[in-house]
């Protein structure tokens, strides 16, 4: 009994890591139509940013906040420079839509480099700010810690905070408006290409956040090439998928199935088996619903 | 011609595409409180002169005056701020957004904070006054019982009611309808005849539109185009006896 709830804790807990990254996905796809590879190597690089900061002030609660905000620079700049020409010069036809993808996986090798550069090839710690030994319950070990709570808590916070954004803002509805339709947007007065911008900065800003939190949660250690970042990523994609690409709410419900799924083949069947359930479930979901879990009805895009 | 107090003129308006001439010479002049109509057979280059004049189409040239003042041909995203508003033929709702949120997308130059400021507190009372404004405008178009339905479950008459309720929330001086009595029926063209007829008070209309009816009912001055030219403009009783036209267009039966 104990051993299920703590796998639904674990579950939940990473669930609402990947939410973070899913979130991050689908804000960039809403606002761009690309789907950004580089998503790992820009919250890697605001990790970093992270890192430095607490090597001057000793505080992972102030290297936070300018991850976060370092991650929504990071991203603002990339839309500014890279993605507004990309999008402008490549032209009509099947490679337009590529061409900017493909670009992100470039840009994901370029910043993975250049953190290289800067901080070398060894590992770098993070160290946990909070415990992250499991509350007793009787003699048992739950698999919840101070951290784990934090980091459950924190990204609860955000959620509701960019779910109030999205549905009772101007800023969420000229970002849902221009996903919908960038043409009829500017006709009708939006400012488009300012609301891509902030949608990569949001993203980039939670992108920044999943990698503080992942790192103080997991292994500690940052490198260039890490493959803790590498599994964001690709479980973080493989969760907006689930979730429909489209939608926050879906991300977050792909995350937490993914999550939770991943865990019970990790306590009950075996870590080697983790990868490939995500690839299997990412598959059995999208002959199910192509759309996502959550899609409304086929075919609504005019 | 009446020079300073048009609201939009243009002129020596050229447009080809690849080695099609799409427009030539094109000049067409909109005074302030009136309705222009725009016809022409199909393929004569009507919706190109529109979408030129709202940016979704560069001329290779021509000139623009804005209220007398030469203005380069404006790009889509300064339409709205220019006092220049349109419908689009296939209408174009956000169809995964509600009634009034379509109509609120429209409204969005007044509000007063910023999209990011938005974000922080600033935003309730903007928020509620842009509800006020853009409820009002669906008030003027009989869709307030619509506000709350998502703008993919309407029927065809009442999108083209909202259409008009999110372009006229930005408070134009000139509105553009592209084909406003398109699929409508009987009583639907009543209605919209008689809402562009209230329109005038307070702004400029041009419209594109094949209905020659309502042409012919709500228009104070015609434009015919052919082959990318204007070969006629005048009131309604002056086109419609017009030879060219006649022979281009309307000599042909009721369109």
């Amino acid at each position: 009994m104990i051993q299920i709830l703590n796998t639904v804790l674990i579950g939940i807990t990473a669930g609402s890591i990947y939410s973070l990254m899913a979130i991050a996905m689908v804000l960039v796809w809403r606002s761009t139509r690309v789907v950004n590879f580089a998503q790992a190597g820009m919250a890697l690089l605001s990790t970093y940013f992270g890192y430095e900061v607490i090597q001057i002030s000793g505080s992972y609660w102030i290297a936070l906040p300018v991850a976060m905000i370092g991650g929504a620079v990071v991203a603002s700049i990339i839309e500014l420079v890279i993605m507004r020409l990309l999008l402008k010069h490549s032209s009509q036809g099947a490679i337009a839509s590529i061409t900017p993808i493909i670009a992100t996986l470039g840009l994901l090798g370029l910043i993975k480099s250049v953190i290289g550069y800067f901080w070398g090839n060894q590992d770098r710690t993070i160290v946990s700010p909070l415990s992250n030994v499991g509350f007793t319950f009787g003699t048992n070990t739950l698999a919840i810690s101070p951290m784990k709570l934090f980091i459950i808590i924190a990204i609860l916070v955000l959620v509701l905070s960019l779910t109030f954004i999205f549905q009772r803002t101007n800023l969420g509805l000229a970002l849902r408006a221009s996903a919908y339709s960038p043409e009829i947007s500017r006709l009708a007065g939006i400012k488009v290409d300012l609301v891509r911008t902030i949608g990569w900065a949001l993203a980039g800003a939670a992108g920044g956040v999943a990698g503080m939190l992942q790192t103080a949660n997991g292994t500690g250690t940052l490198s260039p090439d890490s493959l803790e970042f590498s599994l964001l990523l690709a479980f973080g994609f493989i969760a907006a998928v689930i979730g429909g690409l489209d939608s926050l709410i879906g991300a977050v419900l792909g995350a937490l199935v993914l999550g939770l799924v991943l865990a019970f083949v990790l306590t009950y069947v075996g870590g080697s088996l983790v990868f490939i359930t995500a690839f299997v479930l990412l598959l059995i979901i999208l002959l199910i619903r192509p759309g996502g879990i959550i899609s409304q009805k086929a075919g609504r895009r005019a | 011609m009446s020079t300073n107090n048009a609201a939009l003129r243009v002129e020596g308006v050229n447009i080809s595409f690849g080695g099609l001439r799409a427009l030539n010479d094109v000049y067409l002049e909109i005074g302030k409180n009136e309705v222009v109509g725009l016809i022409g057979p199909n393929g004569a280059g009507k919706t190109t002169l529109f979408n030129a004049l709202c940016g979704l189409v560069k001329p290779d040239s021509g000139t623009f005056f804005l209220d007398g003042h030469e203005h380069d041909f404006p790009r889509t995203d300064q339409l709205v701020d220019l006092g220049i508003a349109r419908t689009l033929q296939g209408v174009g709702l956000f169809g995964d957004l509600t009634v009034l949120e379509n109509v609120m997308i429209g409204a969005q130059k007044f509000a007063k904070s910023g999209l990011i400021s938005a974000c922080f507190g600033k935003n309730t009372k903007d928020e509620k006054a842009l509800i006020e404004r853009s409820m009002h405008y669906l008030e003027n178009v009989y869709a307030t019982g619509l506000a709350h339905r998502r703008a993919d479950t309407l029927s065809y008459p009442d999108t083209k009611r909202v259409a008009i309720a999110r372009a006229l929330v930005s408070e134009p001086k000139i509105l553009m309808l592209d084909e406003p009595a398109g699929g409508l029926g009987p009583q639907d063209i009543e209605w919209m005849n008689a809402l562009i007829r209230n329109l005038t008070a307070q702004m400029s209309v041009l419209i594109v539109e094949h209905h020659m009816d309502v042409v012919m009912t709500v228009c104070s001055k015609l434009y015919v185009l052919n082959f990318g030219e204007v070969i006629a403009s005048g009131n309604a009783e002056k086109v419609r006896r017009d030879p060219a036209v006649i022979a281009a267009y309307l000599g042909t039966g009721d369109a």
